[in-house]
């Protein structure tokens, strides 16, 4: 069974966040990208079901800028066999993520479709749902525990309160959630192998997808600065301050 | 949060409309002057050193504990050996990427760095580049895999800048040689599996020839040496031997004079060059975090002119260094790296970490001298780093050799 994983390229999350100037977003410029964590996870899981013989080929896909290629060749370097890129300048919206990918879904014919539950980037939490619904297939999200029966898929969802364990339908699609594995470091020949391994790239519009943006951002903002908290001097200034001016009591 | 931009041309580089940005933990942008493996090399090691490497440091240093697994744990992920071809085990990765990866581990500790640097400069470079088929086919891939520990013997008790003063002396006899003499410093060696000694070699004209001694041969032992205040995270032993016997087969062919320990030691130093800076780069970040959260006298003491001057020193002179060893590793990718090059650049880096580590103590007050900051340890083990595999003064020695045609060393 192929297992097509898409991956994003994000501001690595570890760095800190700059605002542009004229607030139209955030600043990218000589910032340190990275592959998004849940996207690692993904590749992590595709992988592993590949070494246990479940999966037969693992194939990394990333839309975006034309340095997605590096974020696919961190994947190949974690042990995907192939990578397809979509290079576009336009700022992707989950919706036209989503198009592209059943795009390649209708090319690749995987038999299951691993991907983050969300990007960090934009924390939208939605292309996997539209991906699924797009294409008419089953769809678990939040997972944190997969196993492949034949022909269906058990997992286990973080849900609000616990976990919820499923069984789907294969083709499925499943987005994973933070615990699911932990990802592993690409070693060095792994990552010198990742180079000559190879990377088709299809344009938004060889795939026939519009791709225009239908939101427009009006401003961003960084959170404001916290402001440091006061001393009170007796249990009655606390319990009036939080009357008249917390007002939680 | 990283919304939508639209018409977003260029991503990593600045479109040309706007402002060039300053990075201030990258001033030159050297992030850019890499290709995409030896960046993606570089988070690996970055990773793992982090996250497996600092948690056990403090401990290590501490009590002059080490754990064994580092070894397993490099070797698996392809950081032993990092330039040896595949065939042999090795990531057949370039020198740039070498270097990343000894900046890396320096960042948390030299004595790591110092076991890596040995194993991959010191023992598998003679074997690969000096060595028959056979001692590559049965050495490398067990040092590559970090299965076996390697340690280089060359530095005696009283032969250390002056190598060619050796007593360890290499008799023939019958299917081989007898070893006996005496190897102190030596990095790794109460671990080692395999040890690279050089000796005098009657045979040869008393000229200095490289052996593969292996751990358990008769009359070979390798004590530690108690007591370093540098280094400590890591073993460092002697190497004695009485009359130890060493097959034929584990001479090394291919070099003979000191010219095979220097063309080994030429790497490391590359190495060490820009893992130094690694260290420093730690002291400076810590300085400049810990001074803009330590308040005196109602403000950051990162608010005074005397600590902002320091810092701009740390980062102007890290960033030039950075620049002058990337440049010296694309020369030694091109094979155009001459010795002095080396030289030049290991020098620069030891003697300004030491610089930075020592005044990044400073700034942290009385907290600089407690471990758990961290730099404490940096300056004790650069001072190590400073000494070893030529002190400061004798690459000036070679720098002064190599521009006046005179040498000063005897």
């Amino acid at each position: 069974m192929k297992v097509l994983v898409p991956v994003k390229r994000v501001l690595d999350p570890y760095v800190k966040v700059r605002v542009k100037q004229d607030k139209s977003g955030v600043d990218l410029s000589n910032a340190k990208m990275a592959m998004n964590p849940f996207c690692e996870i993904a590749v992590e899981q595709a992988v592993r079901l590949k070494e246990q013989g479940v999966a037969s080929e693992v194939v990394v896909v990333s839309a975006g800028p034309q340095q997605s290629q590096e974020t696919l060749r961190t994947g190949l370097a974690m042990g995907a066999d192939r990578g397809v890129l979509i290079p576009t300048d336009v700022a992707l919206e989950p919706l036209a993520i989503a198009k592209l990918l059943k795009a390649v879904v209708d090319k690749e014919d995987p038999g299951l479709v691993l991907m983050g539950k969300q990007a960090v980037d934009g924390d939208n939490n939605q292309t996997g749902q539209m991906l699924a619904a797009l294409l008419g297939w089953a769809q678990g999200t939040f997972i944190s525990k997969v196993e492949l029966q034949d022909g269906a898929a058990q997992v286990t969802r973080e849900i609000d309160g616990g976990l919820e364990t499923l069984q789907v339908k294969l083709p499925a699609v499943l987005t994973v959630d933070l615990r699911l594995c932990e990802p592993r470091y690409a070693s060095l020949p792994n990552i010198m192998k990742a180079k000559k391994k190879p990377i088709d790239t299809h344009s938004p519009e060889d795939l026939g997808v519009d791709v225009t943006p239908r939101l427009q951002v009006s401003r961003v903002e960084e959170p404001p600065a916290r402001q440091a908290g006061i001393k009170v001097e007796s249990v009655q200034e606390l319990v009036k301050k939080l009357h008249e001016e917390a007002k939680v009591i | 949060m990283t919304p939508a931009e639209p018409a977003r041309k260029t991503e990593g580089g600045a479109p040309a409309q706007s402002k060039p940005q300053f990075q201030w933990d990258d001033p030159l942008l050297l992030d850019e002057q890499l290709d995409e493996d030896e960046r993606m090399i570089r988070d690996t090691a970055r990773a793992y050193c982090q996250e497996k490497l600092l948690p056990r440091v403090l401990e290590g240093n501490r009590h002059e504990t080490h754990d064994r697994a580092m070894m397993n744990e490099m070797g698996e992920l392809g950081l032993l050996g990092a330039t040896v071809p595949t065939e042999y085990g090795g990531a057949g990765a370039n020198y740039v990427s070498y270097g990343l990866i000894a900046r890396e581990v320096e960042r948390v500790d030299s004595a790591y760095r110092s076991a890596m640097s040995v194993q991959s400069s010191l023992v598998m470079y003679p074997i690969l580049t000096y060595g028959t088929e056979e001692q590559r086919r049965k050495y490398l891939p067990k040092l590559a895999a970090g299965e076996w520990v390697g340690s280089f013997g060359l530095t005696e008790p009283d032969a250390g800048s002056d190598p060619g003063s050796m007593k360890t002396r290499a008799k023939k006899v019958d299917g081989g040689y007898s070893l006996s003499g005496a190897k102190m410093w030596i990095t790794s060696s109460p671990l080692a599996d395999v040890i690279v000694v050089w000796a005098k070699s009657d045979a040869h004209d008393g000229k200095i020839r490289g052996f593969i001694l292996e751990k358990g041969m008769k009359g070979l032992s390798t004590p530690a040496i108690e007591g370093k205040f540098s280094l400590r995270a890591w073993p460092t032993g002697e190497v004695v031997m009485d009359e130890v016997f060493v097959p034929e087969e584990n001479l090394l062919p291919n070099v003979e004079g000191l010219k095979g320990p220097f063309g080994c030691l030429n790497r490391a130093r590359f190495g060490i060059s820009w893992g130094a800076l690694g260290a420093a780069e730690f002291c400076w970040h810590a300085a400049r975090g810990y001074t803009l959260e330590r308040k005196q006298f109602g403000k950051p003491l990162a608010q005074t002119q005397l600590i902002q001057k320091k810092l701009a020193d740390m980062q102007t002179e890290i960033t030039i260094g950075l620049q002058a060893v990337l440049r010296l590793g694309r020369l030694m990718d091109e094979g155009r790296a001459a010795p002095e090059m080396i030289s030049l650049c290991k020098r620069n880096s030891c003697g300004k970490a030491l610089d930075i580590a020592r005044t990044a103590r400073d700034m942290h007050g009385g907290n600089g001298i407690a471990d758990e900051y961290h730099v404490i340890r940096h300056v004790m083990n650069l001072e190590a780093v400073n000494t070893y595999e030529g002190t400061h003064d004798v690459h000036a020695l070679i720098l002064g050799r190599a521009q006046t045609g005179l040498q000063a060393f005897s």
